[in-house]
């Protein structure tokens, strides 16, 4: 019977939406005050920024001040980010130890001497303004520490447990935390690696499991406003990097063999596959950078895209199709965020499994 | 047409080429599933491993369409 009503109401909603969308349509204002920009919105929203905004009341908005660090030649310059007033179109400027800095879409720009405001060439690139070294605590870097401490917290109170109890029997948080691990061994390690040497490389591949998949889950919570981390091409970076390099070092003599001179095959085929098996080295990390970097941009992208449609349209009618389409993407969001975590492990597994294969 | 258009469009194409390529996939391993429903962990393991790798390649075209301006 639930299943009826729940039907029902489903498609009540769907035929509303529909008519009153036609409505809608046809009464459309044209004098609106702004125009909504829908590609701004949601590139400000998957970017990093500076300061953790949280939301708009009244016209006023209210955010988290970061601290921003910047390196000149006048040596080490910080000031909360709240001295922007929210500005990242380069018009409120903060004058510190005598430099002048602005906010040029979430980019602190140094103006150069003497100058008062950010003049811009033709492409928008500002002109009489130059890039300091930035090491500002950005929202993404907030993000990961506060993503670092939650692990810890999580993994501590397991291991006491553990520690306490002395009979291995989980209790409390590790019984959550015990079949994931079990997970990683059993399902990734123990098939991609082989049963004799999965061991050395459990401690990454548990590290990078968890760490992606938290990260994943923070950047769907509303409230983090889209920290966007695990959909940071820099974050998937370090991490493709360090699987690059574990793989590199921990190969074997069978493992170069295999790149530069395969075995079993005619010698005109060992040179045509040298060239090829060298770019496949650094293809690998590459491509686990760009798939986790792409599909958790991407999600955030089309959630975003698929509420802004209400603000495109300029009418709330909208709302039940894109508040549903966007809970339904979330929905798949929220399998995708451990089926990511789950691939970039797979593959680091299968990768350092590669690299340790004895010869057969 | 602008050259976004045509990034755009070249995005659609390679999400045409991985939906195939996933859709082959996943209908092989249904296939397989259904002949030998023992080993049905392991078919799922490779399938998605294998849906993975088509995946990068239509994402690589959604990373060149939006590097395009």
């Amino acid at each position: 019977m639930t299943f009826y009503t729940f039907k029902r109401v489903a498609f009540t909603l769907l035929f509303l939406s529909v008519f009153s969308f036609s409505f809608a349509s046809n009464s459309k204002d044209s004098d609106s005050e702004k125009e909504f920009d829908a590609k701004e919105m949601i590139m400000h929203h998957v970017k990093d920024a500076y300061g953790m905004h949280l939301f708009d009341y009244n016209g006023h908005s209210y955010s988290i001040p970061l601290p921003i660090i910047l390196y000149t030649d006048k040596g080490l310059t910080t000031f909360m980010s709240s001295e922007f007033h929210h500005d990242y179109n380069g018009e409120v400027i903060v004058e510190k130890n005598g430099q002048r800095f602005v906010n040029i879409h979430e980019k602190i720009y140094k103006l150069n001497d003497g100058e008062t405001a950010v003049t811009y060439d033709a492409e928008h690139h500002p002109t009489n303004a130059e890039r300091p070294w930035d090491f500002s605590i950005t929202r993404n870097v907030f993000m990961m520490w506060v993503s670092v401490v939650v692990l810890l917290l999580i993994f501590l109170t397991a291991a006491r447990r553990y520690k306490k109890s002395g009979d291995y029997v989980p209790k409390g948080i590790a019984s959550f935390v015990e079949p994931l691990v079990v997970f990683v061994r059993d399902e990734i390690a123990k098939p991609m690696i082989g049963e004799h040497k999965y061991k050395r490389f459990m401690p990454y591949l548990l590290t990078v499991f968890f760490f992606i998949w938290i990260n994943n889950i923070f950047g769907l919570i509303p409230f983090f406003n889209g920290a966007n981390l695990s959909g940071n091409i820099a974050f998937t970076f370090a991490l493709a990097l360090c699987t690059f390099l574990i793989t590199t070092f921990s190969g074997n003599k069978n493992y170069w063999k295999h790149i530069f001179w395969m075995p079993g095959v005619p010698v005109p085929m060992k040179i045509f596959l040298m060239p090829i098996e060298i770019v496949g080295m650094f293809v690998k990390p590459i491509s686990l950078m760009i798939r986790l970097f792409a599909n958790i941009t991407a999600g955030h992208i089309i959630i975003l895209a698929l509420m802004s449609l209400i603000f495109i349209f300029q009418t709330i009618a909208v709302a039940p199709v894109s508040v549903g389409f966007a809970l339904f993407i979330g929905i798949i969001e929220i399998v995708v965020t451990a089926i990511q975590a789950y691939i970039f492990t797979v593959l680091s597994a299968l990768y350092f499994g590669m690299a340790v294969e004895d010869a057969h | 047409m602008t050259i976004t258009g045509i990034a755009a469009i070249g995005a659609g194409l390679a999400a045409i080429g991985a939906g195939m390529g996933i859709g082959r996939i996943g209908g092989s391993a249904m296939d397989a599933m259904a002949r030998q429903p023992e080993i049905q962990g392991k078919i799922q393991t490779s399938a998605l491993i294998l849906a993975a790798f088509v995946e990068a390649v239509a994402l690589f075209g959604v990373v060149a369409a939006l590097i395009v301006k």
